[in-house]
């Protein structure tokens, strides 16, 4: 994918940035130009307006993915899920945070800012949203980050590994 | 809009063809149906051709006037048409051909559906594949074609009590069938057992819930009824043909297990043929998944919402079944090569119309039903075929 097919859509994979339809009041994401439940769904067509998602919702759907799509090859597996939002409208992302077998229909979830994947070694990377818990009792203990110093069974401070 | 028949049907055999290539297949399948319909090339009108993604898969593009001069028919300038929508591609060029004959447009037209999958890696295919879902919005999240499909059968097991067991029957019907048909990618029957315990793909969904990626090819020669019995005595009346879209996503669909699509196209189809779904005898369903075939049988209106795994599990879309569903072997045993499906299925019915099915005809078959899907349901081709006695 060129850095211009990604980039371009930054403000709604990084933001959630939706949109509404002022006669109807609909709320769409990603935007749409025209709204398609509108009886005057012409009357729509550049008056839609700029609406944020809050990022809340819970999993309508969800799977646990084990051949990969391109690009998400060393999160196998993962869980990937349809998510509807407070705001009405559905987003499929994939579901971090918790272990996959934990994830079940019904689970309330918030939008977080994460890696989705990168182009190979040498390629641009891809970021975007992916849903977390809101219930903190769903998260696995947090592991130890790069920066994070854990003591070794020797003693001596070593680096740990950050998790994907 | 006048009456359109079938006149001729050719098939390659599907799977992995490694020393066949895009052009011979293509063009195997078209003679066939040309001498199947004792129709000379010179009579026809133009070439109608179903294929998904030839320019990803082979790096050829413009392949109907490539299949028309390897047949030997450049010097008849025929008009040659290339069509898409993902794999659903064979079932909408027949939907071009017959709008073509009803309309009086052309007289004779060949209809074929080719792809030719296995010369790209699992890896490529799985990724050209995906492109028929929105890629900007479900790929680049994490989402394949099987992934799509598993949310839509969890949220189906969900809602009406569908077992991973009654989504298992699916694969085991559609080899079992598919080890009656010569043509057949997989010919070996599998057990409930060997379905539930493969490798997962996307949970619920596991290896022998998704249909392969195979090469192949399948093409029909259409024709006006009136004029079917100069060539044919078995000509097979083309009753209807609907073709209805909905949303790329399946995140927008108005219901997570239903495909309004194939529900839309399906009550156009029988409206057109004044027919109703018990009338149909003999149906080749989309089930390149197990749980596309489920909910294909509720969306055509063959079961109730809800109780197709039920019913699927009682037997009631078995040989012996008031309707016998995927003789062919479905996607799953015959194979998918995306562009040729849709034109493989009407093969197949007309096989069974005019009784020439061999070890897997039915009896009674008077109406059949073929139904194309592209990705996820975004588009959706329904066909309805009658004998004409």
């Amino acid at each position: 994918m060129s850095v211009a097919r990604f980039w371009r859509e930054t403000p709604r994979r990084y933001n959630l940035g939706g949109c509404r339809c002022p006669t109807c009041e609909t709320v769409y994401f990603p935007p749409r130009g025209v709204c398609p439940v509108c009886a005057k769904h012409r009357q729509s067509i550049g008056r839609m307006e700029p609406y944020q998602l809050s990022g809340e919702g819970e999993v309508v759907t969800f799977t646990i993915v084990h051949d990969a799509a391109e690009g998400f090859e060393m999160q196998v597996p993962y869980a990937l899920a349809i998510v509807r939002t407070v705001e009405g409208p559905q987003l499929t992302g994939s579901v971090v945070d918790i272990d996959p077998s934990e994830v079940s229909i019904g689970l309330r979830v918030r939008a977080t800012f994460r890696k989705l994947r990168e182009e190979g070694a040498a390629g641009v990377i891809h970021y975007g949203y992916k849903f977390a818990p809101m219930d903190e009792r769903h998260r696995p203990p947090k592991r130890p980050g790069r920066s994070e110093r854990v003591p070794s069974a020797a003693g001596a401070p070593v680096a740990a590994t950050s998790g994907p | 809009m006048r009456d359109v028949a079938i006149l001729g049907v050719g098939q390659t055999r599907f799977g992995e063809l490694w020393d066949r290539s895009f052009r011979e297949i293509g063009i195997e399948a078209g003679f066939q149906a040309l001498v199947d319909a004792k129709l000379s090339s010179g009579d026809l009108g133009a070439l109608y051709l179903g294929n998904m993604a030839s320019g990803s898969l082979i790096a050829q593009e413009h392949i109907a006037p490539l299949i028309l001069d390897y047949a030997g028919l450049a010097g008849h300038h025929l008009g040659g048409i290339r069509i898409e929508g993902g794999g659903a591609s064979g079932a909408l060029a027949l939907h071009e051909g017959w709008l073509a004959v009803a309309s009086g447009a052309h007289d004779f037209v060949v209809v074929g559906g080719a792809e030719k999958l296995t010369d790209v890696p699992d890896t490529e295919a799985n990724r050209v594949a995906s492109g028929t879902a929105d890629h900007e919005w479900e790929v680049v999240f994490g989402a394949t074609l099987p992934a799509l499909w598993a949310m839509i059968a969890r949220r189906h097991m969900h809602d009406f009590g569908t077992t991973r067991e009654q989504l298992a029957r699916v694969a085991v019907h559609a080899h079992e069938m598919g080890s009656k048909n010569p043509n057949a990618h997989y010919r070996n029957k599998i057990s409930l057992e060997a379905v539930l315990g493969a490798t997962p793909v996307a949970e619920p969904l596991g290896m022998l819930d998704c249909a392969p990626f195979s090469d192949g090819a399948a093409a029909v020669v259409l024709g006006p009824l009136d004029r079917a019995r100069k060539f044919t005595d078995t000509p097979v009346r083309l009753l209807a043909s609907q073709v209805a879209c909905d949303t790329m996503a399946v995140h927008h669909r108005r219901e997570m297990t239903t495909l309004d699509s194939t529900v839309v196209a399906a009550k156009r189809a029988f409206a057109q043929a004044r027919r109703a779904p018990a009338d149909v005898r003999v149906a080749e369903i989309h089930d390149a998944y197990t749980i596309s075939g489920l909910i294909a049988l509720e969306d055509l209106g063959f079961v109730e919402k809800g109780e197709s795994g039920r019913a699927f599990e009682s037997g009631a879309f078995g040989p012996t079944g008031k309707l016998t569903v995927n003789t062919s072997g479905g996607l799953k045993a015959q194979g998918r090569p995306f562009g040729a499906v849709g034109v493989a299925q009407v093969v197949e019915i007309v096989r069974q119309l005019r009784g020439e099915a061999g070890d897997r005809q039915v009896g009674g078959a008077e109406l059949g039903l073929a139904h194309d899907v592209g990705g996820t349901g975004a588009t959706s081709v329904v066909h309805l075929m009658e004998r004409v006695n």
